[in-house]
């Protein structure tokens, strides 16, 4: 019985129908895979740690498919949203912020206290949750878990195991299925199975996803790991060239070709993740003007801290003598200024009117960077910037932004803010690629003439936290650089009006006040200047 | 500087003002007695379904109309004294306009059933209409059954509405197939099985006697005409279309028919007095619409238009071509041009017609019989590109072009199986057999 009593309920919130027989047993069947890892962690001696991991893992999938079975199998395809504002856990209810806590601890845990999870230090042998992950360590890599790989795994299984529930809930919809399939075989072989296998070939080569590139990897360009490429022959070097190309030639052109979409919702890992475990909590974001102001500054702040961190860190293991290496100190900050430099002459002399006011902040964020430069030029030594530690600004952005922006706020928070908060606020990756998508990409949505009704679950929908609804109902394309392309929007339209392209740069961008369907003459008149 | 007053704050009142603020320095007041904040009457089903909240369904932020100067009154207009231009609100207070836009909606169509007036006995139109639905049928406890009465957009709709809750329809369709005044046989048909297929009981060719009430003064069962049947249920939806809300209007002397008569330029007989949305009522219908349209589209397009008048662009309302779309539970439909049903279509129309042979796709073309000029296009589960469509019947492409170019108007996502070719076969496989 619905034990509301207030009489205008539809403010307030109904309650949530009971859930199936079925759907309590899949519950129950997931939660003792995950209570199997609880014992683990809690040193229960488990006798047969391999056997134990497969067991809870299949079981934590198992019960995911059964609940998506009876989930979406049950009903004809078709948008499948109802509750989603009732269900205490995808509405900021009691259970939303009791996941969100769960999930932040788990995350500083594992950033800052690894070894309450049992890893092993100063050789001895790993304990309690990491110690269960051992056996499937050894059959990939041949050597013992760490938290990462527990972590990985973990990751890995929440991507397959939602993803496959994503897919039966988009299974009127190809672009949504043909995208998971993507995000889930790009964790599965690129960040999970293919390092480990690596690792086995040749262990000096340090673990390397290859579409996880820089910034997004803000350790990529670290010393040790440059080292490491150098030192382990033709493999490192080509991994270490494939770094460099994917961010100034690859990524670039595809994102031209297809907007940033082809990343951050088709390969990207945190993109997979967002995804498939997050997407019940994508209409969580905030759709607000001022959330909207938040994250430029936000992202784009981040954006900068990288760029400056990066070439900091570079520049301190360079040489000072271009006799012995051409590639010395000074040249390489020159080039990294004369690189930013010619990005900014030539969007300020080709896209100048499509920036409006933002051209200013544009301004502020490349002046900032080639001020850094310069003081890194007259304060910089072997390990020394500004007068502190090259390391510490590395550890510094490692710890505010790599570990405790994208994961404890940008995943612990999934139930709060939103499954794209670090996507959205901090991913400098996707201010990058954002950038690119904003000034030369063919990629658009595009809105269908008149037909908008001004719904809303277009912005419902969005992770993202856009007002796609603003952009629909003038007739304009959304051209946004926030954009992960996830399609969501499309097919939660009732009426058709909305459609993931890409197209030609020629009135990619088209404003109207008159929306097609009226009187052309009235049409001319006021769209006239657009 | 005028004062403009607007009574109405739907898609046709709030266009208007929107409009008027970006052509002039005018004052500008909008009256509901709804809501505080202009919302999207067609996402209200949302609302009740989970999908959104209230605040979702406003397509501006509240900071809005303050920076655009837009005042926003909450007030239920009573009387308009139009002789010294003055509104009196059912408080009592009074308020002077220059110009006054009666934006004012529709009202659920109530036909004299007895019992129509009972508790649990209700439209879905309005922001009060989804409030008592919520206090009506919460769960399927409190709503054993639902009735609704009326086979049209909003029926289907709250079918939709109470099913997400589990709650038992039955939907009661006078016609003998679902919303076939309009919609050629074959799409109803599909409509029909749709509906089924979701559970719900459609009764078609069936009409309501009455609405029996408990001792308590609520709706407890209803009889049906046909068979006087009881069905008990605990909710009765009233949804046998909408006319226009303009009771307030009896005694102000401007020309009421069903709706504010309005001429071409939607100015009433009263000068400085206008009318646009679902309440105006065209003296001559427009082509061939109706001389009154209750679709979101046309109320946005009148205020479009109006806006243009109030700042001393007097012009005509000039649609162009008709256009339309709605939701059937799952099934998206979409509309370009003129398809009639066979009810309503004359003698020239002929339809070529494609459906897909196991799932819920299909599409009706319209064209003249003699010229084989192109007239229009229904698509159900597929969706079309409005733009193309508008082109061709400016350019008043024949069939064959048509049918032939349809290809270059699929709007739907990427990756999607594309139908055209076989549409394509499916035409000329036709004309060789006739």
């Amino acid at each position: 019985m619905n034990s509301k009593t207030n009489e205008s309920m539809s403010l307030a919130k109904p309650n949530a129908q009971d859930i199936s027989t079925k759907k309590k047993v899949a519950l129950g069947i997931g939660f003792t895979g995950l209570f199997i890892l609880v014992l683990a962690l809690a040193n229960v001696n488990l006798p047969n740690n391999g056997i134990f991991l497969a067991l809870s893992l299949g079981l934590i999938i198992a019960g995911v498919v059964i609940y998506a079975r009876d989930e979406y199998l049950t009903k004809l395809e078709g948008i499948k949203n109802d509750e989603a504002w009732f269900k205490s856990i995808s509405s900021r209810g009691t259970w939303g912020w009791v996941l969100g806590v769960v999930l932040t601890l788990f995350y500083i845990v594992l950033y800052f206290f690894a070894e309450l999870l049992g890893l092993g230090t100063d050789g001895e042998p790993n304990t309690g949750l990491i110690a269960l992950f051992d056996p499937l360590s050894q059959l990939l890599s041949g050597r013992n878990a760490s938290q990462w790989f527990v972590y990985g795994t973990l990751y890995t299984v929440a991507i397959v195991a939602f993803g496959y529930k994503f897919m039966l809930k988009y299974r009127h919809n190809r672009y949504q299925q043909l995208r998971t399939a993507s995000v889930m075989f790009f964790q599965m072989a690129f960040a999970f199975l293919i390092p480990e296998f690596m690792y086995r070939l040749n262990s000096d080569v340090p673990y390397n996803d290859i579409k996880n590139m820089w910034p997004l990897n803000y350790y990529a360009f670290d010393q040790w790991r440059v080292d490491q490429f150098i030192n382990s022959g033709t493999i490192g070097m080509a991994f270490l060239i494939f770094g460099i190309l994917s961010i100034f030639v690859i990524s670039p052109f595809l994102t031209y070709k297809y907007g940033k979409r082809w990343y951050c919702s088709w390969v990207c890992g945190c993109g997979g993740l967002a995804e498939t475990a997050g997407d019940p909590f994508r209409h969580l974001s905030s759709k607000k003007m001022s959330a909207w102001k938040l994250e430029r500054w936000l992202i784009h702040t981040v954006l900068v801290f990288s760029v400056v961190m990066t070439t900091a860190v570079i520049y301190t293991y360079l040489g000072y003598d271009a006799e012995k290496y051409w590639f010395n100190k000074d040249n390489f900050l020159i080039f990294v200024g004369g690189f930013l430099t010619l990005v900014f002459v030539v969007i300020m002399v080709f896209k100048r009117h499509e920036l409006g006011k933002d051209a200013r902040y544009g301004a502020i964020g490349y002046a900032l960077v080639i001020v850094s430069l310069i003081a890194m030029h007259y304060t910089g030594t072997t390990n020394e910037v500004f007068y502190l530690p090259a390391s510490g600004m590395r550890s510094a952005y490692g710890f505010y932004i790599g570990s405790i922006f994208s994961g404890v706020i940008g995943t612990g928070f999934y139930p709060i803010l939103g499954n794209r908060a670090w996507c959205r606020f901090g991913c400098p990756m996707a201010a990058v690629l954002g950038f690119q998508q904003r000034m030369f990409s063919k990629f658009r949505i595009t809105t269908n003439g008149g037909q908008c009704i001004s719904c809303g679950n277009c912005s419902n929908s969005c992770e993202m936290g856009i007002d796609v609804r603003a952009y629909a109902q003038k007739g304009e394309n959304i051209v946004r650089s926030s954009c992960v392309g996830c399609g969501v929007c499309s097919a939660v339209c009732p009426r058709g009006v909305l459609k993931l392209e890409n197209g030609s740069l020629e009135g990619r961008i088209n404003p109207t006040d008159v929306l097609l369907g009226n009187d052309v003459d009235l049409m001319k008149l006021m769209n006239a200047d657009k | 500087m005028k004062h403009i007053v607007i009574i109405g704050n739907g898609i046709a009142g709030v266009t208007a003002a929107r409009h008027i603020r970006k052509l002039s320095d005018n004052k500008i007041t909008i009256i509901s007695a709804e809501t505080d904040h202009f919302f999207s009457r067609t996402a209200l089903m949302y609302v009740y379904m989970g999908h959104m909240k209230y605040e979702h369904t406003k397509p501006y932020e509240d900071y809005f109309w303050k920076k655009n100067r837009i005042d926003l009154k909450r007030a239920y207009i009573k009387q308009v004294l139009t002789e010294n231009k003055t509104l009196v609100t059912s408080e009592g207070e009074k308020m002077a306009y220059d110009s006054l836009i009666i934006a004012t909606g529709s009202k659920p169509n109530k036909f004299g059933w007895p019992g129509q007036d009972l508790k649990g006995v209700q439209g879905l139109y309005s922001y009060q209409d989804l409030e008592k639905l919520e206090a009506n049928a919460p769960d399927k406890e409190t709503c054993n059954r639902a009735v609704i009465v009326g086979g049209g957009l909003i029926g289907i709709e709250m079918a939709e509405m109470l099913r997400s809750r589990n709650i038992p329809v039955t939907f009661l369709v006078r016609e003998d197939s679902f919303w076939n005044g309009v919609l050629p046989a074959g799409e109803s048909g599909l409509i029909n099985k749709h509906i089924l297929d979701h559970h719900i009981d459609l009764r078609l060719g069936t009409n309501l006697k009455e609405i029996i009430s408990d001792e308590n003064g609520r709706a407890k069962a209803v009889v049906i005409a046909e068979t006087g049947e009881e069905l008990p249920c605990n909710v009765v939806g009233l949804t046998a279309g909408v006319s226009p809300n303009i009771d307030f209007l009896k005694e102000s002397g401007i020309e009421l028919g069903r709706g504010v008569k309005v001429n071409r330029f939607l100015e009433t007989n009263i000068k400085d007095v206008y009318a646009i949305g679902d309440c105006a009522e065209q003296h001559e219908p427009i082509g061939m619409r109706r001389p009154i349209e209750a679709v979101w589209y046309t109320g946005r397009m009148m205020g479009e238009t109006l806006a243009q008048t109030i700042c001393g662009n007097r012009i005509e309302y000039k649609p162009g071509h008709w256009f339309n779309s709605a939701k059937f539970l799952d099934i998206e439909y979409q509309t370009y041009g003129w398809v009639f049903s066979e009810r309503s279509k004359s003698e020239q129309e002929v339809h070529f017609h494609w459906m897909h042979p196991e799932e819920d796709k299909c599409i009706t073309v319209a064209y003249e019989k003699d010229s084989k000029l192109f007239l229009g296009i229904n698509t159900f589960g597929i969706r079309m590109r409005h733009e193309n469509f508008d082109k061709w019947l400016t350019e008043k492409r024949n069939v064959d072009y048509v049918i032939k170019h349809l290809p270059e108007a699929n709007f739907d996502p990427e990756f999607y199986k594309q139908f055209e070719n076989q549409i394509l076969a499916a035409y000329n496989n036709q004309l060789q057999t006739v």
